[in-house]
């Protein structure tokens, strides 16, 4: 693996399986992902549905049920295993070293709680602080977030805010713990477009301040772009191609990578035209083809796809692709 | 150019079956479900014993005889000992099965279709005939079940036609309650306003649209009823505004058992015992049904 | 017993535009008190007027609150107006000439959620079949035309037919409800937010069929969006709303490349950029759009907008013709308004 210095690594994920077991047939939903995620560093994994992006990001709090879920791998941060962490330790992590932020806060925020009043159980139950001064500490997070006149916001409940000012109030409480590792599941999917700009402008602005290593998963890849050091492209449950947010938009490789990007730019057609669709639909989870996943859709698709998954390639010592097909020399 | 079709190669046979109906996916849930299929087996029994009781009863229930009251469970030629007037207790409650039943389960079907028609009616008006009749519904909603039925009894006379009246009476308003509330939801979904929008009138709308949708809710509200009505008509027939002597009924045995209760209490618990296991058997069928009706995609 | 059901005729001739909407106003009554005074009213729609031309896509923008999801209930007469006129290819609906029935069959919606649109009892082709028969077509010719019209959007009739709607995906599904708009064979087909809840991939395959279906029918679109790279590639002329009122109506290639609104170009600067070295710096609005209950005075955009005036706070802009042929509710674009110029042209951003 082409990767610097151990100690800048905050994230490892490694061989990632995840089968979910409560239907009829196992759900092979991540398979085989390997990820690393520097300190400081914005990575986004996009995908659509079914691609696994949720589910690679769950697993890194391991939010899954544990009877329904066989879980391989390891997952890495800071150099502890989470997916071998005891429940103590797993309730020490979250929150502390990680927290996450999801695409509804509704669920996220109890509602019959004021949301300072979360924030400051947040804090005291991973430190020992009294009830001033993490009251204290929740005002200035919320400052941070640019909630105004934040004082009042501490005491409204959930259900009092609006969407753009309960994403910030998730953000906040997110961030109130002091984690080294925020995990944003779709936070901004359900916004307005004119409440999304800001939050994902308030996310980058945080992340640089705290020094943050974000892993944001979304379908929409202008949001990506928007945020991302890196982006890693999701496929039926395996990472098919990684690298640079410059190099995978200005040039990317796989062609799942490519044909996602071409049916994104609708501001450049020509008005009249067809848009350039990818036929087909995604596989069936359950029943995986034996070779490259994405074979069945792809007009480079040769016999040696259909029956081998291929391996990564690298293509430069930060981009890599899953593809037998590929139109570059490799590094 | 319309490229969506997949190959069928690829496609597993399944595909190419009829898919299964609604009520054919939750009848085959339920049939993998060993506490419904426990339940259903014993309901079954119970059922059987009704509709032919007579012939299975090993003895006259009516039979009595002053040398052999009261006598304790094992006594020969009787299993289940007999009751204060001689009769064989196993044949009683065999043959009572029939009675206790019908007065259960007749009230709560009547009510079902009373309580659901009202309820269809005042969920998909909206508004201010909604309100008018579901005030009036809670009206009875308010008094507690047992003493309406007691009082509606009280006002019509004893007699088993009576306490049936009166027994659906008290479950109409619940089941109506029950069938509003889900005609609501299904009214704000969007396929309904679809249909609105087709041009399509009131009447075909329920029919075609709401009806398949709320019927099974509120049929699997209505047997969680059942239990209640077994007790209820028990108790209506305890306090002798029910089924009438010498009929062997299993709420009117508790009755005229009570002052055995200390010479042989096990006799005198035996018709109570009856119509627990009937009450929890329908309970859990119930359940069954409402678990293998949660359908998730 | 009819067997086919056939397009209506074109009534107003190619000038007349096939949906006319003028002063439509739609309140919401907020929960009433304890003595059954209501507390207030939720402005959803107020006061808007807008032409819908025939074979255009008239594409909706606006954010939460702004009312274009009540504006399509309204046209479509889902929801009672509290006044204002719909007039159909100049007849207006419940009158004489055009009964309530009759309109509903040349006017058809598409919902954004697929599944919550579909019967989950019915299996497809029932569901495609319901409007036809309700309309007089015998049942066997109904479910032949339900068939038909599955496989011209793409879904073979033999696997698609019998399916319950929980066995399709969400594309599959969003096809159906487009099949079953067609059924009636409609004149307009209103698509609220039909293809937002899909994948990027499958978008774009129902996006492509629906352009195939509008030249092979004849049809009209009122596309209503809250995604803009999508509005921008499938509309003619793009309708921008903002707190129940409309602030600018024009063709969609001019207004994208031209904005005159304020909130229109604040709107459109707000799609994420998609170079990544060219990120956006600042957002260019702050806040959560604001709360149809107690809408501003005058403009109601003023309190977000950075060229707002004292003006602003006391008129309401109406909407203008503007020399380009766009239309805008602004006062900086009326000469007379009242508005300040700083310079021969625009102000420049505070």
């Amino acid at each position: 693996m082409n990767s610097p210095a151990n100690n800048d690594i905050l994230v490892n994920i490694n061989n990632l399986n995840v089968t979910f077991t409560a239907g009829r047939k196992p759900v092979r939903a991540v398979d085989g992902v390997n990820l690393q995620i520097r300190r400081g560093e914005v990575v986004a994994l996009i995908g659509e549905s079914g691609s696994g992006k949720s589910v690679t990001l769950r697993s890194i709090l391991k939010l899954h049920p544990a009877r329904k879920t066989i879980m391989q791998g390891s997952i890495e941060v800071d150099g502890k295993d989470v997916l071998r962490m005891t429940p103590a330790e797993l309730a020490d992590f979250r929150g502390s070293m990680a927290s996450m932020i999801f695409q509804e806060p509704l669920l996220a925020l109890d509602p019959v709680y004021t949301v300072g009043d979360q924030i400051i159980e947040a804090i005291r139950r991973h430190e020992n602080i009294d009830k001033a001064a993490a009251h204290a500490r929740a005002l200035e997070m919320f400052e941070r977030v640019r909630i105004p006149s934040p004082e009042r916001r501490l005491a409204a409940y959930p259900h009092e805010m609006s969407g753009g000012m309960r994403q910030r109030a998730m953000i906040s409480l997110a961030l109130a713990t002091h984690p080294k590792l925020l995990l944003a599941d779709e936070p901004t999917t359900a916004l307005d477009a004119t409440v999304q700009i800001q939050i994902l402008l308030l996310l980058r602005e945080l992340q640089r301040e705290l020094g943050l290593s974000v892993v944001f998963v979304t379908h929409d890849i202008g949001a990506a772009v928007e945020v991302a050091d890196r982006i890693a492209v999701m496929y039926a449950g395996r990472i098919v191609e990684e690298g640079p947010v410059r190099t995978l938009i200005r040039e990317p490789q796989h062609p799942y990578t490519q044909a996602l990007l071409r049916s994104v730019a609708h501001g450049s057609f020509t008005k009249g035209s067809r848009l350039d669709t990818i036929p087909g639909s995604p596989p069936d989870l359950a029943n995986l083809p034996a070779g490259c996943v994405f074979a069945d859709r792809c007009q480079r698709a040769g016999d040696e796809c259909r029956q081998t998954a291929p391996d990564e390639t690298w293509i430069t010592p930060d981009h890599r692709a899953r593809c037998f097909k590929l139109e570059v020399v490799t590094a | 150019m319309l490229n969506v079709t997949v190959d069928p190669k690829k496609v597993p046979a399944l595909v190419f079956e009829r898919s299964p109906g609604y009520w054919e996916t939750v009848l085959r849930r339920l049939l993998r479900d060993p506490v419904a299929i426990g339940a259903g087996i014993v309901i079954l029994i119970l059922f059987i014993l009704a509709v032919f009781g007579q012939h299975i009863a090993p003895a006259d229930p009516y039979a009595s005889s002053i040398m052999k009251r009261l006598k304790p469970i094992g006594f020969e030629g009787h299993p289940l000992g007999t009751d204060e007037l001689g009769r064989d207790m196993l044949s009683r409650l065999i043959v009572g099965a029939k009675l206790s039943l019908f007065m259960g389960i007749t009230p709560v079907v009547l009510a079902f279709v009373i309580g659901s028609t009202i309820g269809i009616v005042a969920g998909y008006a909206g508004g201010l005939i909604n309100s008018m009749i579901m005030r009036t519904i809670d009206i009875f909603y308010a008094f507690p079940s047992v003493l309406l039925a007691i009082a509606l009894s009280g006002v019509l006379g004893a007699g088993i036609t009576n306490s049936l009246i009166s027994l659906t009476i008290v479950f109409i308003p619940p089941i109506a309650r029950v069938a509003e509330s889900v005609t609501t939801q299904i009214r704000g979904r969007d396929f309904v306003e679809a249909a609105r929008a087709s041009g399509a009138n009131a009447l075909t709308i329920v029919r075609v649209h709401v009806l398949g949708n709320v019927l099974g809710p509120i049929f699997v509200y209505a047997t969680s009823l059942i239990a209640v009505s077994m007790i209820l008509a028990s108790g209506l027939s305890f306090l002798g505004l029910g089924v009438k002597p010498p009929e062997p009924e299993w709420g009117l045995m508790l009755n005229t058992l009570r002052t055995a209760i200390y010479v042989q209490p096990w006799i005198a618990a035996l018709p109570g015992v009856m119509i627990f296991i009937t009450s929890i058997a329908f309970n859990l069928l119930s359940d069954g049904l409402r678990s293998a009706m949660e359908i998730k995609n | 017993m009819t067997t086919t059901l056939t397009q209506a005729k074109d009534v107003g001739g190619p000038a007349q535009p096939l949906l006319s909407v003028r002063g439509l106003v739609k309140h919401f009554p907020l929960k009433k008190d304890l003595l059954g005074r209501s507390t207030g009213v939720v402005r959803a729609v107020d006061d808007i007027s807008f032409d819908v031309f025939k074979g255009e896509t008239l594409g909706v923008v606006g954010e939460s609150g702004c009312g274009k999801s009540t504006t399509a209930r309204l046209l479509m007469n889902l929801i009672e107006r509290n006044s204002g006129e719909i007039v159909f290819d100049a007849q207006t609906v419940g009158s004489a000439s055009l009964s309530l029935k009759d309109f509903r069959r040349q006017a058809q919606m598409v919902f954004q959620d697929s599944y919550a649109s579909l019967n989950p009892r019915l299996t497809i082709e029932d569901s495609i079949a319901f409007a036809p028969q309700v309309h007089g077509v015998d049942k066997k010719s109904a479910i032949d035309r339900a068939r038909d019209l599955l496989a011209r959007v793409g879904l073979e009739p033999k696997r698609f037919a019998e399916r319950y709607p929980h066995e399709l995906s969400g594309g599959q599904r969003q096809r159906v409800n487009i099949a079953r708009a067609l059924a009636l064979q409609p004149r307009l087909i209103v698509l609220d937010e039909a293809v937002s809840a899909l994948d990027k991939s499958v978008e774009a395959q129902v996006l492509n069929l629906l352009l195939d279906l509008k030249d092979e029918f004849g049809l009209t679109y009122v596309f209503i969006s809250h995604d803009l790279n999508v509005v921008r590639y499938i509309s003619d002329r793009v309708m921008v709303m903002y707190l129940g009122q409309v602030v600018e109506i024009g063709d969609s290639e001019t207004m994208f490349n031209n904005p005159l609104h304020p909130y229109t170009k604040a709107l459109l600067s707000s799609v994420p950029s998609l170079d990544p070295d060219d990120r956006t710096e600042t957002p260019p609005l702050t806040g959560d759009p604001p709360n149809p209950i107690n809408p501003p005075s005058g403009c109601r955009f003023h309190t977000r907008c950075a060229h707002a005036q004292q003006i602003c706070k006391e008129k309401m802009p109406s909407l203008e013709l503007q020399a380009d042929g766009q239309t805008v509710a602004c006062l900086m674009h009326v000469p007379s308004s009242g508005y300040k110029m700083q310079s021969k042209t625009e102000p420049a951003t505070a």
